[in-house]
Order: structure tokens, then sequence, then C-alpha cells
């Protein structure tokens, strides 16, 4: 295979246009992922590393555009598909988990309509073989196939979350985007689904941009860091390296700003 | 008993929901299953569990938000649930306050900060004129906030982080004793949470606010809290000083729990997956296991008994 990154974006620059004028909310960023890399971008609410994650997608709704840059995924402009070419792009080559996997699903469909909206709108299947397809992803993630034909209600959160997860991989896609995935969980359970997806990552080999807030997760989970200010990047690291001798100030702050367990 | 030394007594509390939904059988939901513990005045106790542990119930119980099924909360040696007077009712309302997550909804989007910190001094100090005046700048500038460029704002116009300590302030502002906060910093961005938590502790430290921490983060109550409760399913498992409890933990559950804190030093590499998912699995199934017996591992540090794994 090629050296080259999965996804490289040079120059992003994106703007909202509102009442007041334009705002920039990403001022012109570079970053690449290689393939099987998991990139950690941290930053604070506000710092525009959502808006990159939907600008990747180019999922970013008006009064976003994105005015500068370029973003090329496995060698294709991403900037410049169709608008057919981005539907069947999306989901088959880059997906994304929100996250409240509660807001993301469909409260009024169940488990394995969820899943067939994806598969057989990309893959033109019949429903039958998406019902086989569904219930191999549920068995992944380790989800007894008999909750198939359960509403998004009866699950519990980490289920729900990984039910979103297994959505997210039905097309085996190349990148999948992760904006504060465990977040809205507790922390035994973020283990559990953290650990899943470093499985199933082995196994099928994708990249992931992984959003969060919390630097020592993101330390334990991701390849390379990406700190985020003000629209800008104002450190990329490998995760050892930016651990223990953080160059930025912004970074050592936000650091000193999460208490850490401090242990025996 | 030393009953002099405590600020609030739990003994034995119990919560029993029942529940009737519109569809499918009624069902009782033990939320709070016989909760001893005690909080010394000036001093922070947290409880730690995840979400349905029952720690928030806890926290409203102790608000007075509902009557428990039985046991006890006992506020300076007196059973809230006992009391009858209207004044008693509103000493201890005025004397116990909430701090809610989410630092906007629980603040009025109408009206401006020093709206909110005038009400409290109005009805519960009486305070009119200047002396109103004067205690408004005052509180606002314990929770260090400047009251010439807050008090005239709105609560959209401030961060998240101002608008927690504005709730603080109002807690401040009626005379607090005891403050219940259930998870004051967990929707705040991660640069501005040590702050508010340092301002929590230099409130218990300085000014001997006694607070009832809720929190699904251990990291953060070792940071603030005196001591310690882990619960689960309705239960305390754990408790106990925070450094006995995280350094020496007895419960399946408490091990989990610390086990599970993320910790940047250790990189995931999938392998274990299935046999942590497999043993959470089992902790869990033990932790959810009524147990009335209690052990005391070492002084200040209990633990409920549990069946081997």
């Amino acid at each position: 295979m090629t050296d080259k990154p999965l996804l490289d974006v040079r120059g992003l620059k994106v703007d909202f246009l509102t009442a007041k004028g334009l705002f920039t909310a990403v001022k012109g960023v570079d970053f690449s992922i290689g393939r099987g890399e998991v990139l950690g971008l941290a930053g604070e609410s506000g710092s525009g590393k959502s808006t990159i994650a939907l600008a990747l997608m180019r999922l970013h709704r008006p009064p976003a555009i994105i005015s500068e840059g370029f973003i090329t995924l496995d060698g294709e402009d991403v900037l410049a598909m169709t608008p057919e070419r981005l539907r069947k792009w999306r989901w088959s080559s880059v997906s994304m988990v929100f996250q409240s996997a509660m807001n993301s699903l469909n409260p009024v469909l169940t488990i394995f309509e969820q899943f067939r909206d994806v598969i057989v709108r990309h893959t033109g299947v019949s429903t039958a073989e998406a019902r086989a397809r569904a219930s191999e992803l549920l068995a992944l993630i380790g989800i007894p196939q008999s909750r198939l034909d359960d509403y998004p209600h009866q699950l519990s959160g980490g289920m729900r979350q990984r039910v979103v997860l297994a959505i997210a991989l039905a097309l085996e896609p190349k990148l999948i985007i992760m904006d504060e995935p465990t977040t809205a969980l507790d922390v035994v359970v973020q283990r559990e689904i953290l650990q899943e997806i470093v499985e199933l990552k082995r196994k099928f080999g994708f990249s992931i941009l992984f959003i969060t807030h919390d630097l020592a997760l993101m330390g334990q989970f991701a390849d390379r860091i990406a700190i985020m200010l003000e629209g800008k990047l104002v450190e990329v690291a490998p995760s050892a390296e930016l651990i223990a001798n953080p160059q930025h100030d912004y970074t050592r702050r936000l650091w000193s700003s999460m208490p850490l367990l401090t242990r025996g | 008993m030393q009953q002099v030394s405590e600020l609030l007594r739990i003994e034995g509390a119990t919560k029993i929901f029942h529940m009737k939904p519109m569809l499918g059988a009624a069902h009782e939901v033990v939320a709070l299953n016989n909760i001893s513990l005690s909080i010394r005045p000036g001093k922070a106790l947290a409880v730690v569990g995840e979400s349905g542990s029952g720690k928030s119930t806890l926290g409203r119980a102790v608000a007075r938000l509902f009557q428990l099924s039985s046991g006890t909360i006992a506020f300076k040696g007196r059973d809230i649930a006992g009391m009858r007077s209207h004044a008693e009712k509103l000493d201890y309302l005025r004397s116990v306050q909430m701090v809610f997550q989410d630092p906007f909804s629980a603040l009025n989007p109408a009206h401006t900060i020093r709206h909110h910190l005038e009400r409290p001094l109005m009805l519960h100090r009486k305070l009119r004129g200047e002396a109103l005046d004067s205690a408004v700048q005052e509180v606002c500038s314990d929770v260090e906030l400047d009251p010439a460029v807050t008090l005239e704002k709105y609560p959209h116009e401030l961060s998240g982080g101002q608008r927690q300590r504005v709730n603080l302030a109002r807690a401040l502002a009626v005379g607090a004793e005891l403050i219940i906060a259930d998870e004051p910093t967990s929707m705040l961005d991660v640069s501005i949470r040590r702050s508010v938590l340092d301002l929590m502790r230099r409130m218990k430290e300085t000014r001997s606010i006694t607070f009832l921490y809720i929190t699904h983060d251990i990291a953060t109550a070792q940071f603030i809290a005196d001591d310690i409760a882990i619960m689960y399913a309705g239960q305390v498992v754990e408790w106990g000083t925070p450094n006995l409890v995280i350094s020496n933990p007895q419960h399946p559950y408490t091990k989990l729990l610390l086990s599970a804190v993320p910790d940047p030093a250790i990189k995931l590499d999938g392998t274990g997956a299935k046999s942590f998912a497999s043993e959470a699995q089992a902790v869990r199934a033990l932790a959810r296991k009524a147990s009335p017996e209690v052990m005391e591992v070492q002084p200040g540090h209990f633990v409920r008994k549990f069946d081997p794994i």
C-alpha cells in the first residue's frame, strides 16, 4: 500500500455568515490521518472541533461555508464531489458516531429498521439480506440478535451507543468520525465500548477521528493528539509525547485544569 | 451517637418508587436501599455512582423534595420529615440549598443576575435598599465574580462556569449551611471545571460550608471530598476517607470503577476487551444484590459484605 495518509486536510477554513458579519470558526487547519490511525482532537466547546467533523463529511449547513482549503480522502477530492457522489460516499467511506445515541437513533423505528435504512439504500440488497447483515453487526458488538426488533428506548444508554457504532460500521468505512462517543456514559461502560472499538479497528483496519474534551481518555485511546484553540490547531503530537512533554501553554493549561485520580 | 458533631445524618434511608406505566405491569423500583451516611459540618461528602445508582435520588431526599419510604434524615439532630411548623420548614429549606448540573436551565433567562441574587436576599433575609445592594455585591464577590461587570448581565451573556458561580452565590445569599451539588461541573468545559471545584473547596475551607457532592467522576470526588461513598443500585457499597477507599478498595464494584477511570499512561490495545466486559457484568450482578451486612475494613473505612465472585 501507499504511505500516503488516508485523510489529508490542508488549509481548511470554515466561515459562518452571521448578522454581525463573518465569523471564522476554523481558521486554516492542516492535519492528516494515516490508515488505521486514531487521531484525537481535543479542545473546549466553541473551539471548532465539531465544525471540523461536520465539514469533513460535508455535513455542515448554512450559515457555515467552507471558504478555503482541501480535503482529500483516499486520493479523492471531497470538496469537488457532486451531490450524488456525496450521498454514496457518506457512510460507505466515512461514517460518524455522535455524542448522544438517543438523538441519533430514530425513536419510532426499530433497531433493524435503522440498519435497513443504511444498508438497503447504499447496497441495494434485499430486506432479508440486510437483516442477516444487521444480526452479524450486532453480534460483533455483543448485543443479542433478539434485540433487532426492539425500539431504542428499550435499550440502555451503553447498548444504544453500541448500536450507533454498529450502524457506523455497517458498510465498512475507511474512516469513522466519533464526536464525544462516550461522554454521556459512565466510566465502566465507556471502557467496555472503547475496548470493543479498539478490537474492531484491529479487525477491520479503519481510521478514527476521535473528538473529546477528556484528555486522559484521549491519551489512552489515540495514537496522536491535536489540540484545538479558537479555530486553530495549536499542538499536534504523538499521545505519549503530548502527555509527557506538552509544548504549548494551552495544552499545559488543559492538563492542569483536570483533577486526575491519584492512586495509592 | 454523637449528634452534635454531625450536621446531617442519614439513617436507613429507603425509597421505593411505585411505577404504574400506561402499558405493562406496575412494578417497584428500589432507588435507595437502607442508606446510612453522615456529614460533618464544614466537610464534604462525595457520593459517587453511575447513572441510575440512586445518587441523585439521595440528594433530592436530603433536599426534602419527597418523603422517604422508610428511614430518617436528621439535620442538626432533628428529623426533617418531622418538621411541622412553617417556620421550621422554611429554616431547613434555607439552610439546605441545591446546585444542579445544568447551569443554564437553573437560571431564568429573562432576568439579570442581580435579580437572581436579590430575590433570595429579600425573601429569606428581608433585606431592602442599601443593605440589599451591598449584600448582592458581597455574595457576587464571594464567588469571585466582578459585581460591576456581572450584575446587570443576563444568564446568556455568561459562560457556563460563571453561571455555576451565580448558582453557588444564590445558595450563599440565603445563608446555606449545606449545599447539595449534583454534578455541578459535568456540563462545564474542562478548562474551567477545576476553577469551580477550587471555589467550592475554598467555600468549604474558609466559610465552613458543608457539601453533599454528587458525581460520577471519582477523580473530582477525591479532589474535593473529606469522605467518599460509592453507590451502586441504590446501595452504598463502600465508604470512608477518599485515600483509604481509593488506595485500598475492597468491594468488587469499587475496584471495577477505579480500574475503568481513564489513565493516560495506559494505552488501550483491545486485548482483554471480552474479559473486561464479562468481569464488569459479573461485578454488576453481584453489586446489585441487597446486602444488609457491613464490615469495618479499618477505622474510617467500611464495605458492604459481598459474596465472592
